[in-house]
This record gives structure tokens, sequence and C-alpha cells, in this order.
């Protein structure tokens, strides 16, 4: 497990956490890449590639957010709206295939809502980002 | 040495539901072969369910309707004379003699005579065309004289819960049917003032007129049949046919002869054994009076069934003297009558020091009251048009808990909450009496659906009240897959829908807090409630909480395509376009780059906009006269049609116009699934209306009306549901099918399997939607009025509000940014999206 270097990660604001909708995403492009940024019910925010890795589309932030039980665990999740495949918010793999859509460490600082740079293909839920 | 005592001699008069009852308890406690038990009944055949009895002109069969099951009598040697009635009691020889003269010499005698029917003396009350309620013979002889032709108009005497379902019995013969009740109002002894008027506004709804404070002088006959009723100070009325359902009386004749004591308003007297002033002579149900009171229903009947029978089978077997007591009843009752839901707990004519809480919609015909003593415990309620509150009411009745908020309680439960009180001890059918443990325990033992649960524990056979109850014990107790949404809603979308419809929730949280099984929400139950809220709010879909719950196809009010990308389509209602919409279109298309086709439901796709292109192609198609073609939603897609009599040298109505109309009125109805819709100006069916969810076909007379056609993976032909419709009958009847399937279909379920899924199919469709068997028919029509009135574009409402267009960008915070996963290839002359080996050196 790798752990992010706090040090070395550089955040960037993407856009008012107010802009957002609760219970659903909006796409943002960092350094290029597409990435889905979701506002929950909770409050928190999460963000994973925006690219659906089961069409290659850029469409994971137009999906709709879901809850679901595993093994005694509540899983967030978002459903791809193309064939509707879930993939976790925490980590962005897939829940019904083997697909990885990456995820990102993701905060909110003074009503902005920030991405961190470096992609870990390990999934990095807010906890874990220090 | 041991001698085997004689066989303890048993008869029973009467093999109603109560005196079969008592024979099934003595079976069940091993009594029967040590008895020799004959049963001796007026009736040519077994015990029938006669609560179910007006379910007979429904098409049950007398087979259908019988409690006896097969080669029950043989089995436990039990001697039945049929058709014979029991004419005397000799008491001092212990001997009853029948109508044929045989003479049964008996040990213990049980009298189970029921009640008759009273029929008020007025002069002309026996003559010909006149009849009484209660037995299938009645039935038969009821239906007979109401099959000839002189006969059109039927009318009963008396407006109380016998006499409505007696007049349901001649709606269902096709007579036109009156209810004469003497009091002035119905059913006045079970509910106050206000439950029967909203029954009366159902009840009257349904076609049956009803007459009150009328006291009836006579029948007068001419030629052989009646021909009017007589009142007191009021216009006499026609009447062809006359059936009396004033009430009952207890059928006490043989123990009166007998010198049996008899309660004061008639009724043998029997103790909490109940035994008579005879020790030897039992008697049950209705003909029985305990402690001077009368008790008209099974329920209380069968537990007098059950005590007797406790006490005869401890002396068949010696064993010692049970202590079961008959401990009275309350009459609390929950009834369909004529498809109205009628209830009441307790009484609400005794109360003293109560507050009532009542909740009245004259418009919905929907009545409820609730009356709570100081100490807040229910002392009675009355529920009319909408009962799905009784089983919980009923519940805390018994239970004399207080109740802290008792307005929740008529709020609460439909169905009601089996783990609201998880009291193993607490009843679940009251006719059988089974409690809640003995179902659960059942559904442990793996019945997993209602019929083996009620072979099992016998719940739910009486009068089915309970059926919810079960029901929803099934839901939560089964182990099972679930019948529900999905594992946040243990209900499915049709109890949802009427959860939502009822309680007037209008939001997502509010159901998920209220009736889900687990927190969040999840992709199939979100745009489930946003698709119901939609249907019954006919609102913009997109604003607050219901942006985060619509399908993403109906949040950006396009369709997805493979690629991400989305294509447009407006409305072309009846496949009608100018030349002037063919240009505009085309313009769009050109200006936008996208690619056009002209799809199977008459109109034109536009494929490969972007989500930021989307408003300023709209802003285009309305401002060039379109609108929305709702091609994203689960909602009415589009209405085919033909050119039909305008020009067909074979149409005979004019199909396009009717397919515009109906385009025009279904728009964005919200559904449980997408509608398709046609229209053909002949027999030749050129609008292959045969395999849309609704076909109008034309004949000479008007239109044919064909539901539950499909197309797609799997193809099904329409079922005709009407003939020859004049254009009102042909749209109040669409109104109905549409807003019924949206009540009731299942998520995701084509009108196709919808029906194929009802019991009784379009048989059960026709019954509701042109019969009105149910009495939806002004409701759902007033649900589709409202959906028309509501209706706007969803493109131009979205494009009118800066902020609703916030979300029709590809990036946040990079809006110019195309995104460079669309790429495009030029094929035929037009874009389509580049495949994965033409990507090689594009953009990834």
């Amino acid at each position: 497990m790798t752990l992010l270097d706090a040090e070395r990660t550089t955040w960037t604001a993407v856009c008012p956490v107010a802009h957002l909708t609760p219970g659903r995403g909006a796409a943002v492009l960092v350094d290029g890449e597409a990435l889905a940024v979701f506002l929950l019910a909770d409050g928190s925010v999460r963000a994973i590639g925006n690219i659906d890795p089961c069409s290659g589309a850029s469409v994971l932030s137009r999906g709709l957010v879901g809850h679901t039980e595993r093994e005694g665990v509540t899983l967030r999740y978002v459903a791809s709206p193309l064939r509707k495949q879930r993939f976790d918010l925490d980590t962005g793999c897939g829940l019904d295939a083997d697909a990885d859509a990456g995820s990102w460490p993701v905060r909110v600082v003074d009503g902005f809502v920030e991405v961190g740079r470096q992609a870990s293909p390990w999934g990095n839920g807010p906890e874990t980002a220090p | 040495m041991h001698r085997t005592p004689p066989p303890l001699r048993i008869v029973v008069v009467g093999n109603g539901m109560v005196g079969h009852r008592l024979l099934t308890a003595l079976a069940e406690l091993g009594a029967t072969p040590g008895a020799a038990i004959t049963v001796i009944a007026g009736e040519p055949r077994p015990a029938y369910d006669r609560v179910a009895l007006s379910s007979w002109f429904a098409g049950r069969s007398a087979e259908d309707l019988s409690l006896v099951e097969p080669g029950f009598f043989a089995d436990h040697g039990i001697e039945v004379l049929l058709g014979d009635p029991a004419a005397a009691i000799d008491r001092g020889s212990a001997t009853v003699t029948t109508a044929s003269g045989r003479v049964l010499a008996y040990d213990r005698l049980v009298l189970a005579t029921g009640s008759r029917p009273f029929v008020p003396p007025v002069p002309g009350h026996d003559g010909p065309g006149c009849f009484t309620y209660r037995t299938i013979g009645d039935l038969e002889a009821i239906a007979t004289a109401a099959s000839r032709p002189a006969v059109e108009r039927g009318v009963v005497v008396g407006g109380g819960l016998l006499g409505l379902e007696a007049a349901n019995a001649l709606l269902q013969l096709g007579l036109e049917t009156h209810v004469v009740e003497f009091a002035p109002r119905l059913m006045p002894v079970q509910l106050d003032e206000g439950g029967s008027a909203a029954l009366r506004r159902r009840v009257e709804h349904l076609g049956v007129h009803v007459h009150t404070s009328c006291a009836t002088q006579a029948i007068e006959h001419e030629r052989g049949q009646p021909a009017r009723l007589a009142f007191d100070g009021r216009d006499p009325l026609p009447a062809d046919l006359v059936v009396f359902s004033a009430g009952i009386r207890p059928d006490d004749a043989l123990a009166r002869a007998a010198g049996l004591a008899v309660g004061e308003r008639g009724g043998i007297a029997v103790d909490d054994q109940m035994r008579t002033s005879d020790p030897a002579v039992l008697a049950i149900g209705e003909c029985a009076v305990v402690g001077g009171r009368h008790f008209g229903l099974v329920a209380p009947g069968y537990q007098m069934a059950k005590v007797a029978a406790a006490h005869l089978a401890a002396q068949v077997l010696g064993t010692p003297e049970p202590t079961d007591r008959f401990v009275g009843g309350d009459l609390s009752t929950k009834l369909k009558l004529l498809g109205v839901e009628v209830a009441n707990v307790g009484s609400v004519h005794d109360l003293e020091g109560c507050t009532s809480l009542v909740w009245d919609d004259p418009v919905g015909a929907t009545y409820q009251r609730l009356d709570v003593d100081a100490d807040g415990r229910v002392r009675a309620a009355v529920l009319v048009g909408d009962a799905s509150a009784f089983g919980l009411v009923l519940d805390r009745f018994r239970s004399g808990d207080a109740v802290a908020a008792p307005g929740e309680l008529l709020k609460a439960t439909a169905p009601p909450d089996p783990t609201a009180a998880p009291d193993p001890s607490a009843g679940v059918c009251s006719c059988e009496n089974v409690s809640r443990g003995a179902v659960c325990g059942a559904i442990a033992e793996g019945c997993d659906t209602l019929a083996a649960l009620k072979a099992a524990t016998g719940a739910g056979t009486g009068c089915g009240g309970c059926i919810p109850l079960l029901e929803g014990l099934l839901r939560t107790e089964s182990t099972g897959t679930p019948p529900g949404v999905c594992e946040h809603f243990a209900l499915t979308r049709a109890e949802l829908y009427d959860l939502i419809r009822v309680r007037r929730h209008t939001t997502f949280a509010e159901v998920l807090d209220r009736y889900g099984a687990a927190a969040g929400g999840c992709e199939v139950c979100k745009p489930v409630v946003a698709s119901i809220l939609a249907s019954l709010d006919n609102g913009y879909i997109l604003d607050g909480e219901q942006a985060a719950l619509q399908d993403s196809n109906d949040h950006f009010l396009a369709n997805i395509q493979r690629d991400g990308t989305y294509s447009v389509v407006p409305r072309v209602p009846g496949g009608e376009i100018t030349p002037a919409g063919l240009i505009a279109i085309g313009e769009v298309a050109r200006d936008f780059d996208l690619y056009t086709k002209i799809t199977g439901g008459q109109r034109i796709d536009l494929l490969g906009a972007r989500v930021e292109q989307l408003p300023a192609i709209w802003r285009r198609l309305v401002d060039a006269g379109f609108e929305s073609g709702h091609a994203y939603g689960k909602s009415l897609r589009t209405v085919k049609s033909c050119v039909g009599s305008s020009w067909c040298r074979y149409g005979v109505q004019d199909s396009t116009s009717m397919a515009i109309l109906l385009e025009e009125r279904y728009r964005g109805l919200r559904s449980p699934h997408k509608i398709k819709m046609a229209v053909s100006g002949c027999a030749r069916e050129c609008a292959e209306a045969q395999s849309k969810d609704v076909g109008v076909i034309a004949t000479e007379r008007g239109w044919n009306l064909w539901v539950g056609g499909n197309g797609g993976m799997r193809p099904r032909h329409a079922e005709l549901l009407a003939e020859d419709l004049d254009d009102a009958a042909l749209i109040r009847s669409i109104d109905r099918f549409l807003e019924y399937y949206v009540r009731c279909a299942d998520r995701l379920q084509r009108t196709a399997s919808w029906i194929e899924g009802l019991d009784g199919g379009v048989d059960h469709v026709r019954q509701v939607v042109v019969e009105d068997s149910l009495g939806l028919g002004a409701e759902l029509e007033a649900a589709m009025a409202a959906h028309v009135a509501a209706y706007e574009c969803e493109w131009a409402a979205t494009l009118e509000r800066p902020d609703r267009l916030a979300r029709f960008v590809t990036y946040v915070n990079a809006p110019d940014e195309p995104d460079p996963t669309v790429v495009f290839v030029r094929e035929r002359g037009q874009i389509r999206p580049a495949r994965s080996d033409e990507l090689v050196g594009a953009n990834r």
C-alpha cells in the first residue's frame, strides 16, 4: 500500500462545492485528465476517473450514485450511465467488472473542491489521504 | 378389564361456516374417531364461504366457494344429511327429527342454524320477483330472474353491509341498481355520518342509485313481477326485481319450539361454554346470544365453534374439562364493498370523553376517523375509501396501548408494518385466530408464498382482510429474494406509488426515511421514486432534490450514446411534419453537424450532440416550433399513424388527427417504462397498432382499442380491449388504461408483461377500464386531466432558467474544452463515432 506523501501532493481547486448537486457528479479537467467529482449526501466529496473503463467514454460523472452493503460495509458507488456497471467511489474499482476507473485524493478547502494531483491505482479515499 | 366406551353421539344442526368450523376443530383435536357425528343441513350443498358470496357473480363457482376439503366427511366418519332440515327436537327422548322424517338420537346436540334474512312484512314482500340474499340458492334464483328481458331495474331494500353486497350482485348482473335505506345514510350501524357520505359518493360513482330515509310501504306487482316500491311520503320507485337485505335475525325457531331459553330480542341463550339452558344442547354462531349479545360476524362465530369443540372433544376423549371460554369479540371489520374499502374498529356510536381525529377528503371520497380517549388509547375508528391503516389501528385498539401520535396511525400503513408490533401473540388473522408467531413460524419453515402460508396456517382464508399483513410478513420474514424494488425498499413499485399518492410524499428523502430498508438509495430506486413523483406531481423534473434522482438521460433530457454524446429527438406528433419543419430540423442538423436518421416512430433522430451543445440545439428547435419528444424518458414516445381517411382510399376515420390528439394529450406522462402508440385508419393496419402498448384501429363505427402489444425482443400481439368507441369513449378508456398502468406496473415493465402478470389478464384490465369495476374511473381520469393541464415542454422550461442550464458543460472547471474522447469519422456524408481501430493517432 502506498500512502500519498502529503508534502509532495499538489492540490488543484476545481470548482466551488456549491456548484455540485448532492448525490450527483461533475466532470473536471486536471492536467489534461478528466475526473469525476461527486458530492455525497453527507457533504463529503470523492474523485474518480471520469472515463468508464468498460466503454472508454468519458461519462462516469453523469451516473447515479448508490449505496450498497458488502460484507457489512457500506460502499458508495456510481453506476455508469452507459451499461450500469458500478464503480466504488472510494477506490475507483469496479464492483461488477474487473475494471478500475482510478481514484484521486480530494478535499474541500474554503468552499472549494480540491483534487490531489497524483493518481493512485490502489485507491485512496479521503480518509487515507492525510 | 378396560372396556371401550360407546362413541359419543353428536348431532350438529347446520353446516354453515360456523357449523363446519366445529367439525374441523373436532377433527384437529382428534375427537372424530371416538364420536359418532351426524350433520343435518337444510341447504343442498355443504359449507361454503358465505362472506365471499357476491364473488359467485364474478365467476366463482359453488365449488370454488366450498369450505369442505375433498374427502373430509368420509375421512372423519361424519355422516351428512344435506337438503333435509331439522324439523323438531325432542329433548325428553334426546332425538332430532328431520323434515323427511328421519329420527336421530343424540348425546350432545349442537345448534348452528345461523340466521335468516329479515324481510319487512310489507304488502307484496312475498310476491314473485322478490328475493332474499343469503344462500347460493338465493343467488341462483336472482340470476335467473335477472336474465329475463323484461327485468332491467333491480332494487335492494337495505343499505347496510349485506344490502351493498346485494347491490354489487345486481350491478354485476347488468341491472340498473338502486339501494333503498330506511335510515338517513348507508351502513348506519358501522359508520358515522362522514364515513357514510364518503361511501355514498363512491357507491354512486359506480352507478348505484342510493335512496335514503325511505320507509318502504309496499311492493306493488303487475303482470307477475314487481312494478314499483311505494314509500311513505315519497314518489314510488319503479322496480322489476327486489332483493331484501334489511338485516338478519337469529334462526332460533327449533330451539324455541323445544323450550330452550332464548334472548330478549331472539337468539338461543348460551353461556361462555356455548351451553344452552339444556346442558346436552349447545348453540354456536349467529343463532346464539352470549350474555344477551348477538354476533353477526364470522370471526366470533369461529371462536364459539372452537370453544364448543374443545368441550365436546374433552367429553369424547375423557380428558379433563378444558378452560376454553368464549371471551366475546369486537365487531371490527374490514371489507371491500363494491370494490370500496370500508372498515370500522370498535363502535363510534357510544363514545364518551374521546377525541376524534377526522381526515375527510370529499374529492377523493376518502374518509378516516380515529377516536382516542383521554389516555391516548384507540377506542374506535372508521375508514372509508382507504382502509390501509386498519391493521395497525386494530392492533392498537385490541392491545389497549396508548398511542403517542394518533394522527400518525392513520397516515401509517399501507401495507401495515408487521415489524411495528413484534409481539408473537399478536393476532394477524382474526377470522381464523392466527397469531403473528404462527405465521412467522410457517414462513421460517419454508412457506414462501401466500398460497403456502394460507394452506399451512389457515390465515387469510376467511374474510381476506389480513392478506396485506401476510404479504408484509412474507416480505420481511422470508429469507428468499424479497420482491421489493431493490435493497433499499422491500416494497414494490406499485406499493410505493400508492403510498406516495395517498400520503402525498414529495421527496425521495421522505420516502426513503419512511419506507426504506437501508440508507442511501441507488440507481434503481432513485429513478423509480423520481418517476412516481413526476407521475403524481406533473412538475418540472430537474429542480431541487429530484435533480439527483433522475436517470442520466432524464438528467440531460437527451439520450446518451456509446461515446457519451447525446441524441436529440424533437416531437413530431403523429409523424406529421410541415416542409418548414423538415427544413428547420435539417438546418439544425447541418449547423451542429449532427447525424440524422428517421426513426421507427415516424420522427427524426439527431445524433452526435455534445452535452454543452444541447441547450443551443434546443433553442433553435424550440424557436422553430418544436418541443421535446421525450425519447429519453420512461414516458410516451410516439403515436405512429397512417394518412387515414384524409388521403387513403381505404381509410374510414381520420387516423392522423386522432394520433396527433393522442400524442399531444399523453406527451410527457412519466410511466414505469416507455409507452408506444399507433392509430390506423382502417383494418389494413398500416400503422402496426397491434404491436403497440396502445393501438387504435378505425372501424366504420368508431375505433377499436388494442392494448399490451410489443415489438422488440419479445414481440407480443396486442389484445382487444373495447370495440367501436366514439372519440370521447376512446380517450376516456386510454386515460384510464394508462393511469392504471402507471399506478400498478412494476419498474421497467411494459404493458405487455404487466397485463400478462395480472390475475385475469386483459379481462381484468377491461373490468377496471371499461366496466369500472373498482370504481377508479373518475380518479384515473382526474389524474390524467391533471397531467394534461400541467404539461410543459421540458426543453423550453430548461432554457427559460439559467440555473437549470448550469449542468450542460463537459468540464465544470473548463467549460470551453471539448471532450477529447469524442472523435467522429465521416461515412456516407455524415459523422459517426470512431471505432477503436480508427482511433490510432487520434487524441488518445
